[in-house]
């Protein structure tokens, strides 16, 4: 026993390496973000000689921070809300009616989740671009559906299979409609995948670079579209630079927090199925 | 006879209830500009409009491309060595992160963060520090590794965009293999050491067969996100230098919207996507395989 105390001891030292090792660029971005130029250029490592907030303050200012923030956060939620909405009812009509059509259409849903963003995106551009469909947020809320409905489908389809069709019947006897059974009945059972399909697409949204930056305008933007040219902007002045990294960062570290469980218990069910 | 039409009436007035917008945001979004974008391929679309077909001409211009050539094998190799670094690391992260200890979801955290992150600001964290931080550091602790800024050299540069992709991918990674790793049962593992199992011999002759469904998992994102990768290449590296490390996902983007080939460019894109599909379910058939016979 008192060996495997040694051995434990040495694989988390080794752990404890590791995670420092990981930590250590954002790290890096942290300390950096509290100098000036001058002081990154000698000595990255070293400790700030004093604690500069003003690059913080003049980053917020230049990325339209609160702006890029709230575009990022409402493009999320709505987002979110009608992949959930949309999909779920897709799913619980593929699983519940068995028709040559609603396999093939259940098969095509599969298959579409390899079908690489880029081998449709310039068709996408030319076609979303001459109905004016480009340049606006609810479109790229639209988009989302699009794009994010197939994954979620299959998420609840997965779950829905399961739930016995003597619930549905029972609820149609006592007068439900089908609309109705599904909202009051199935959904409220829905919920351990909801959250599952809620953070998966929350991150993929949030994080998402390519297809913003081919809808969006300038005052539209999100958060990773405007750190991106602000960096893009300022690369001169690193310590300003730096600070615009770490106020991105900020809200998805916070939210990772706050729902680490639920964050963790999503990503691995969403994987795993 | 009555009764199958009124079972098909209710069918089709569910369908309008339930099925019906979602799949035509779907059909809108995704199926018609990837229908249409095969269809341009074989004309002389100029981005907006076509006057004639071409039949092949698109994909014989493609493949005489010789920076799409590049770009193929540049992927490749990324694709390799980020499929066995990122699960090797991974899955050694997730034997380390179960052993019960003090501390190991700290661990666990450390390891996942850069995921929660997107890769086009995790580009920028590893920008300065390769163009910055790292040179200086070296320099003051006089280690030869990091000293030339490693984004300049092509070599250098490409396994940049593999280590970044490693610390990206191997904490989501990590999570799938343990995942795996808790649902094997007790009792298989108390049996394997009451008959004498130690260490290695359960890791690879007992956990790692009852956990392939993991693997195939894993191995499957890890191939189908590099494949795709796309905003790591953006932000690090640009594709720079010399378009030495550019991706085809990159190179796609470019051809089209850099340089205005939209014919080719999207020649290539239907390329990397039949790729992408035959790698994809070779993968999956080849990693089935395996779990069936064990």
């Amino acid at each position: 026993m008192k060996r495997q105390r040694v051995i434990n001891r040495v694989l988390f030292a080794m752990g404890a390496v590791l995670a420092i090792l990981y930590a250590f660029p954002f790290f890096m971005v942290l300390l950096n973000s509290f100098k000036e130029k001058r002081a990154i250029r000698n000595d990255p490592l070293a400790l700030p000689e004093e604690w500069l907030f003003a690059n913080y303050l003049e980053a917020a200012e230049k990325m339209d921070y609160w702006i890029s923030l709230g575009n990022s956060i409402l493009i999320t939620i709505l987002s979110v809300g009608a992949i959930i909405i949309v999909s779920s009812m897709l799913a619980y009509y593929l699983a519940r009616t068995k028709t040559k059509f609603s396999a093939v259409t259940f098969i095509i849903l599969v298959s579409s989740m390899i079908v690489p963003f880029q081998a449709l995106m310039i068709p996408f551009v030319g076609l979303f671009g001459s109905l004016g469909m480009l340049a606006s947020q609810p479109a790229l809320v639209f988009f989302y559906v699009g794009f994010g409905v197939s994954m979620s489908t299959f998420l609840y389809h997965g779950f829905i299979k399961n739930i016995p069709t003597e619930l549905d019947e029972a609820a149609s006897i006592d007068g439900a409609s089908a609309f109705a059974t599904f909202r009051r009945i199935i959904f409220p059972m829905l919920n351990p995948v909801t959250a599952t399909v809620a953070i998966i697409n929350a991150l993929w949204i949030w994080n998402d670079y390519l297809l913003p930056s081919l809808v969006l305008t300038q005052e539209q933007r999100t958060l990773p579209l405007r750190t991106y040219v602000f960096y893009g902007t300022y690369t001169s002045d690193y310590g300003l630079a730096m600070a615009g990294l770490v106020i991105s960062i900020i809200p998805i570290i916070a939210f990772y927090f706050l729902m680490q469980k639920q964050i963790i218990a999503g990503v691995s069910a969403g994987a795993v199925k | 006879m009555a009764r199958t039409t009124a079972k098909r009436i209710a069918n089709i007035k569910n369908f309008a209830i339930f099925g019906l917008i979602p799949l035509m945001i779907f059909a809108l979004v995704l199926v018609t500009p990837f229908i249409r974008g095969i269809f341009y391929t074989f004309t002389d679309w100029n981005g907006f409009e076509y006057e004639e077909f071409v039949g092949f001409a698109n994909y014989e211009a493609s493949l005489a491309d010789e920076t799409f050539w590049k770009a193929i094998w540049m992927t490749f190799g990324y694709v390799g060595a980020s499929l066995v670094l990122v699960n090797l690391v991974g899955f050694g992260l997730a034997l380390l992160v179960t052993i019960p200890m003090r501390g190991a979801n700290i661990l666990r955290t450390a390891f996942f963060v850069p995921n929660l992150i997107g890769g086009v600001i995790l580009g920028l964290i590893w920008q300065f520090l390769f163009d910055q931080a790292l040179p200086t550091i070296s320099e003051n602790f006089n280690l030869p590794i990091f000293q030339e800024n490693w984004l300049l050299k092509p070599d250098t540069a490409f396994w940049s965009l593999v280590i970044v992709t490693v610390w990206q991918m191997s904490g989501y990674m990590m999570i799938i293999y343990v995942t795996g790793l808790m649902s094997i049962e007790k009792d298989v593992l108390e049996a394997a050491l009451i008959d004498g199992s130690t260490g290695w011999r359960t890791l690879t002759q007992i956990k790692i067969p009852l956990m392939a469904s993991a693997f195939t998992i894993s191995l499957f994102l890890t191939l189908r996100n590099t494949f795709m990768a796309y905003d790591v290449n953006l932000a690090l590296t640009g594709g720079g230098p010399y378009r030495s490390t550019e991706l085809i996902s990159l190179h796609v983007f470019k051809e089209a919207f850099g340089f205005g080939f939209f014919g080719t460019g999207q020649a290539q894109a239907v390329l990397m996507f039949l790729i992408i599909a035959v790698a994809a379910i070779t993968q999956v058939i080849i990693s089935k395989r395996t779990e069936v016979q064990r």
